[in-house]
C-alpha cells in the first residue's frame, strides 16, 4: 500500500499568474496602448469604460528560437485512401495534406486578449495629467472633519462614556474602601436578631460608621465622568463637478453635438479616475440659459439666437449657489460652433476673467465644426477669436477647434498630456 | 470480487477520491504490476488550472512576463470557449502530484486517476530516460529554489537585467540540453546546496588586497595551440547555456546561475519531449485497462461506464490527413493502439507478426513486455521496433517526400503494402527523433588571442536553413550574453557555407 495524499487547493489563493500578466503588460505598454487607442476610436466612447478585446502584434513581444525552414521533407501520414507507390502530388491543392510544420507560430502573430476594465481605462489615459494651474487649489484642497480623540473630563451629556465612568467609579470605590452594601445589610440582620444589650451597642456604633462612610464616598463621584473626545481633522476633499456648457442653437447639428458628446465623456472618464465624486452640470444655451438633464441637454429641441454670456451667468450663479469654490475641484467645458451676437462679446469676455476662470481649474473650449470639414480650415469665428483675445492676455483658457470624431482624442490627449517642465530649465 | 459501487451518478467528494484510488492501486498492483511513486492528488479550480498551464504546468516557477503572454493569450481563448482545459496535469516528482479539477464528473476522476496517478507515474519512474535526466525527488525543492533566487536577484541586480537575461536563456533554452548523459546523475538538492554555499564561500573569501596584487608578466599565448586550446574549453560544444555558464568572459556569476537555472529545467522536460507518444500510449494503456477491470468487477455501473466510454473514444480519435481537424498523429491514438497491438501479438498473434516480432509473438506475458518496453524505449525507437505492419494498414499510413527542387510535386515513397512497411516506419520513427527535429548548431570555436570572437555552426540537414528573422533575434540575445561578437554560418554536410550570421553584443546585459 503506498501513501497517498489527496489535497484540496482550490481554496489556494487562484491568479498566481497575475504578476507574470502585469509584467506582461508593462513590457508591451507601448504597443498595447497603441491599441488601445486605436480600438477606442472603433467603438463608442461610452463603451470605452468596459475593457475589451484589443490585438497587438508580436513585434518585440515574441520569444524566438532557432526553427528550421524549408529543405526536403519527409512526412508518415494516416488516412491513405487512393495512392499507391510513386504517385506525385500536386503541392498546390488540398491533395498533399498539410505540411507536418503548420500551426507553428503563423497563428500567433497578431496577438489578442482582454483586458479589464481597470487596465483599459489606466492604459488609456496613462499619459496624460491634470493640469495644475499655477497651483492654486488643486487636488488636494481640505475640509474640515471630525474623528474621535480619546476622552476627555468635560463634555456634553451625551457624549458620556459609560464603561469608562463606570470602571473608574468602581476602582475609586475599591480604593477608599467603599463599605460594601452586603456588609451592611449583615450587621442590620445581627443587630435585629441580637439580644445582648452591650453586643447591640457595639454593633450599633458599626453600623453607623459604615453608612456614614458609605454616604461620604459616593458611588459615582462627577471626578469618574469621562466623555468621549471628538477633534476637528483636516479632510483632503475629493470631489469635483464639471460643467457642460453647450450652444445648442439651430446652427449646430447633430454631428456637432456628438463631438461635444465625446468630449464630455473623455473628460468625465478621466476626472472620474482622480476624484472620488464626479458631479456634471449640463447647462445648454440659445440666446438665453438653463441647466437640463443629459438626456435633454444632447437631444432636447431648442431654438433662438446665440448669447454664450447667458450661459456663463448661469454658470456662475450655480458655482455661487451649489458648489463653493473652496469645497469643490471645478471643470468647465465649452462647447460651440463659434457663433455669438457681437453685441455680446464684452460681456462674455467680462464675466469670463472676473467671474468663472478664477473659480475654476481648468476651463477649456471646444469649437466643433461641420463633418468632413477641416480643422484648419475653419476661419476664426467670433467666440474663437474673443477667447484667442483672452488667452493672449494671460487668461488660462484651452481652445482647440475638432471636425471629425477621430480627432476628438488627439485634442484631448494634446490639452492634457504630461508637459515637460519648462519652467524649471534655467 | 466486489460487487460494491465505487460511486453513483456524478457526484464526488474527497472519500469517494480516496476510494477510487485504491480501487485504481489494487488493480495497477496486483494485475499491471505497475511501480509508482507515492501519490498525491490535488483538486483545482478551472482559473488554477489555467495559471498551471501558463507557467509550463509546474506548481511554483519563477517570474517572468513571457509566461504572462501565454496567460492573457490563453485566457482569451478559454473565455471565448475555442478551447477547453486538460482534465488533468501531472508533474514527474515524487510524490507525483496529479492536478485534478473540480468540475470533473465522478467518472472522469476515476480515468484522470488511473490515467495520470498510476499509468504516467508509472512511466516516469520507470523509463530509462527520466530515470537518466530527472531527478524527481529534487524538482520541487529545485523550482522553489529558482523561483526564490531569481526573487532575490532582481531585488539585488534590478528587475531589467534580470529579464534580460532570462529573455536570452529562454530563447537558447532548446539548445541549453546535454544529449550524452555524464558519470554523475541529476541530483537537484545537492544543486541548490551548492548554489549557496558558493554564494557563502565567496563572501568569506573576499578581500579587496588581492586586487592590488601585481600579477606576473602574461603567459605566452601562443604555446597554447588551437587544438589544445579547444579541447580545455570542450569544443565543440552543442549545449550553448552550458558553455555561456561555463566560459562566457563577463558574465556576473549570478547571471551564470540563472543561466544554469533555465538550462536544469529545459533538461527536466528533455525526456516529456522525446517521449509523448509512449508517455500517453502508456497512460492511455493503464487508464484502459483499469476501467475495464472496475466494470467488470461491478464498481462502475454500465451508465458510468459508457461516459468513460465516450471521453475514452474522443481522446484516441485520429482523423485522416485530408480531414480539416488534422495536426499530425495523435500520440494518445497512435500510443495507445500500439500498445494494444502489442498486447495482440503477445497473446494471439497471426504468422505475419511471428515473422516481424519472434522475440514476443505469442509468449503470453503481455505485462512482462509491456513494462519492459516502457521502461527501455523512447518514441522513436518505440516505433522502428514495434509499429506493426497490421496497425500501419489500420492507419492507412504512407510517406511523403517533398524535395522543393521536385517541379513535378509531392512524392509519394512508400505505402502500407508489403514493400512499404519497412520504409514508412522508419520514416515515422524518423520524426520523432530529436536528432531531426532540432538544429544541430555547436560552438566551434573562440577567438581567445585575438577580439574574443565566438563562432558557431549549423550543420544544415536535408537543406532546412534556420528561419531568418529567428535566427537573428536569438543570436543578439547569444552576443548579449558573451558581450563580445557572435557569427553563425550555415555549413551543409559537403561543407558548404550556405548562409553566415554576425551579432554585435548591445552592452546591456553584462554592463547592468
Amino acid at each position: 500500500m503506498v501513501a497517498i495524499h489527496i489535497v484540496d487547493r482550490r481554496l489556494n489563493p487562484g491568479s498566481k499568474s497575475l504578476e507574470n500578466r502585469q509584467r506582461f503588460l508593462r513590457r508591451a505598454k507601448a504597443l498595447v496602448q497603441q491599441a488601445v487607442k486605436k480600438s477606442s476610436h472603433e467603438r463608442d466612447i461610452k463603451d470605452v469604460l468596459e475593457g475589451g478585446e484589443v490585438s497587438i502584434p508580436l513585434d518585440g513581444m515574441d520569444e524566438p528560437r532557432f526553427r528550421r525552414e524549408g529543405g526536403t521533407r519527409d512526412m508518415v501520414l494516416p488516412g491513405n485512401k487512393k495512392f499507391i507507390e510513386g504517385d506525385w502530388l500536386q503541392r498546390s491543392g488540398g491533395a498533399g495534406g498539410r505540411p507536418g510544420g503548420a500551426g507553428e507560430g503563423d497563428s500567433e502573430d497578431a496577438f489578442r486578449f482582454v483586458l479589464s476594465r481597470e487596465e483599459f481605462v489606466d492604459l488609456f489615459l496613462d499619459d496624460l495629467e491634470l493640469p495644475d494651474l499655477a497651483k492654486r487649489k488643486l487636488a488636494e484642497v481640505e475640509s474640515e472633519g471630525i474623528r474621535r480623540a480619546g476622552y476627555s473630563t468635560a463634555g456634553s451629556p451625551a457624549n458620556i462614556s459609560v464603561s469608562r465612568t463606570v470602571s473608574r467609579a468602581l476602582a475609586r470605590r475599591v480604593a477608599m474602601r467603599r463599605p460594601k452594601q452586603e456588609d451592611i445589610t449583615a450587621l442590620e440582620e445581627e443587630l435585629s436578631a441580637c439580644s445582648d444589650e452591650a453586643r447591640r451597642v457595639e454593633l450599633l456604633a458599626e453600623l453607623e460608621i459604615l453608612k456614614a462612610k458609605a454616604k461620604r464616598i459616593p458611588f459615582i463621584d462627577p471626578i469618574d465622568i469621562r466623555y468621549r473626545r471628538f477633534e476637528p481633522t483636516p479632510k483632503p476633499i475629493a470631489q469635483a463637478v464639471m460643467f457642460c456648457l453647450m450652444d445648442v442653437s439651430g446652427s449646430m447639428t447633430e454631428h456637432m453635438k456628438d463631438l461635444a458628446k465625446r468630449f464630455y465623456t473623455l473628460l468625465y472618464i478621466f476626472l472620474k479616475r482622480r476624484y472620488r465624486h464626479v458631479e456634471i452640470v449640463f447647462i445648454r444655451h440659445t440666446d438665453r440659459a438653463e441647466e437640463v438633464d443629459e438626456d435633454t441637454f444632447f437631444h432636447g429641441p431648442a431654438s433662438g439666437g446665440t448669447l454664450v454670456s447667458s450661459a456663463l451667468q448661469e454658470m456662475h450663479e450655480i458655482v455661487r449657489s451649489r458648489f463653493r469654490p473652496a469645497d469643490w475641484n471645478i471643470y468647465a467645458a465649452q462647447a460651440s460652433d463659434g457663433d455669438n451676437s457681437t453685441s455680446d462679446s464684452e460681456l462674455t469676455g467680462q464675466l469670463l476673467t472676473e467671474k468663472i476662470l478664477p473659480a475654476c481649474q481648468f476651463f477649456a473650449y471646444l469649437e466643433v465644426g461641420q463633418d468632413a470639414g477641416l480643422t484648419f480650415e475653419m476661419p476664426d469665428s467670433s467666440i474663437w477669436s474673443l477667447y484667442e483675445r483672452l488667452r493672449l492676455a494671460g487668461a488660462p483658457l484651452s481652445m482647440r477647434k475638432v471636425c471629425e470624431r477621430s480627432e476628438i482624442f488627439p485634442v484631448f490627449h494634446d490639452l492634457f498630456q504630461r508637459r515637460v517642465r519648462q519652467e524649471k530649465a534655467p | 470480487m466486489t460487487d460494491q459501487r465505487l460511486f453513483e451518478g456524478a457526484d464526488w467528494d474527497f472519500p469517494t477520491l480516496q476510494r477510487v484510488h485504491d480501487a485504481c492501486e489494487e488493480i495497477a498492483e496486483s494485475e499491471l504490476g505497475l511501480n509508482v511513486y507515492p501519490n498525491q492528488i490535488e483538486v483545482i479550480t478551472a482559473e488554477q488550472m489555467l495559471d498551471a498551464y501558463c507557467s509550463v504546468g509546474m506548481p511554483l516557477f519563477y517570474k517572468h512576463w513571457s509566461f504572462g503572454k501565454h496567460f492573457a493569450y490563453q485566457q482569451a481563448s478559454y473565455r471565448k470557449g475555442l478551447m477547453g482545459l486538460a482534465y488533468e496535469i501531472v508533474i514527474n516528482s515524487s510524490p507525483c502530484i496529479s492536478y485534478l479539477m473540480e468540475e470533473n464528473t465522478a467518472t472522469m476522476q476515476t480515468l484522470v486517476i488511473a490515467h495520470a496517478a498510476f499509468g504516467h507515474n508509472h512511466f516516469f519512474k520507470n523509463n530509462y530516460l527520466f530515470k537518466q535526466w530527472t531527478d524527481a525527488d529534487g524538482i520541487l525543492d529545485y523550482l522553489d529554489f529558482a523561483k526564490s533566487y531569481v526573487a532575490q536577484c532582481e531585488e539585488r541586480h534590478g528587475r531589467l537585467a534580470v529579464e534580460q537575461t532570462l529573455d536570452a536563456a529562454h530563447a537558447l533554452m532548446s539548445h541549453g540540453i546535454n544529449r550524452y548523459p555524464g558519470k554523475k546523475l541529476p541530483d537537484l538538492r545537492v544543486e541548490e546546496k551548492r548554489a549557496a554555499q558558493r554564494r557563502q564561500h565567496e563572501e568569506s573569501m573576499f578581500n579587496d588586497l588581492w586586487r592590488t596584487v601585481p600579477t606576473g608578466p602574461a603567459k605566452s599565448v601562443a604555446t597554447l595551440t588551437a587544438d589544445r586550446r579547444r579541447a580545455l574549453l570542450g569544443l565543440p560544444q552543442e549545449n550553448l547555456l552550458y558553455f555561456l555558464e561555463k566560459t562566457a568572459p563577463r558574465l556576473h556569476p549570478w547571471q551564470r546561475e540563472v543561466l544554469r537555472i533555465v538550462r536544469h529545467i529545459a533538461q527536466y522536460f528533455y525526456p516529456q519531449s522525446q517521449t509523448k507518444v509512449m508517455n500517453e500510449g502508456t497512460a492511455t494503456y493503464v487508464h484502459y485497462r483499469i476501467m475495464n477491470r472496475l466494470h467488470k468487477q461491478g464498481r462502475l455501473s454500465d451508465g458510468n461506464f459508457l461516459e468513460f466510454l465516450s471521453s475514452h473514444t474522443n481522446v484516441v480519435f485520429q482523423p485522416d490527413f485530408d480531414s480539416k481537424y488534422f495536426s499530425g498523429f495523435n500520440p494518445y491514438a497512435l500510443g495507445f493502439a500500439m500498445m494494444q497491438d502489442i498486447e495482440r501479438i503477445v497473446t494471439n498473434p497471426e504468422d505475419e507478426d511471428r515473422e516481424w516480432f519472434p522475440d514476443i509473438a505469442g509468449t503470453g506475458d503481455t505485462m512482462g513486455v509491456l513494462r519492459d518496453v516502457w521502461a527501455n524505449y523512447r518514441d522513436e525507437s518505440f516505433i522502428s521496433q514495434f509499429l506493426s505492419p497490421r496497425l500501419m494498414r489500420h492507419f492507412r499510413m504512407f510517406h511523403l517526400h517533398d524535395d522543393p527542387a521536385e517541379t513535378a510535386g509531392i512524392k509519394v515513397e512508400a505505402i502500407h503494402d508489403e514493400r512499404g512497411y519497412r520504409r514508412v516506419r522508419r520514416a515515422l520513427s524518423r520524426s520523432y527523433d530529436v536528432g531531426f527535429i532540432d538544429a544541430n548548431i555547436e560552438v566551434v570555436d573562440v577567438d581567445l588571442a585575438g577580439d574574443r570572437h565566438l563562432m558557431l555552426r549549423h550543420t544544415v540537414l536535408n537543406g532546412a536553413q534556420l528561419n531568418d528573422a529567428d535566427a537573428k533575434r536569438v543570436l543578439q540575445h547569444l552576443a548579449d550574453l558573451w558581450t563580445y561578437n557572435v557569427s553563425l554560418v550555415e555549413q551543409d554536410a559537403t561543407g558548404k557555407v550556405l548562409k553566415e550570421y554576425v551579432a554585435n553584443p548591445r552592452g546591456l546585459a553584462a554592463v547592468a
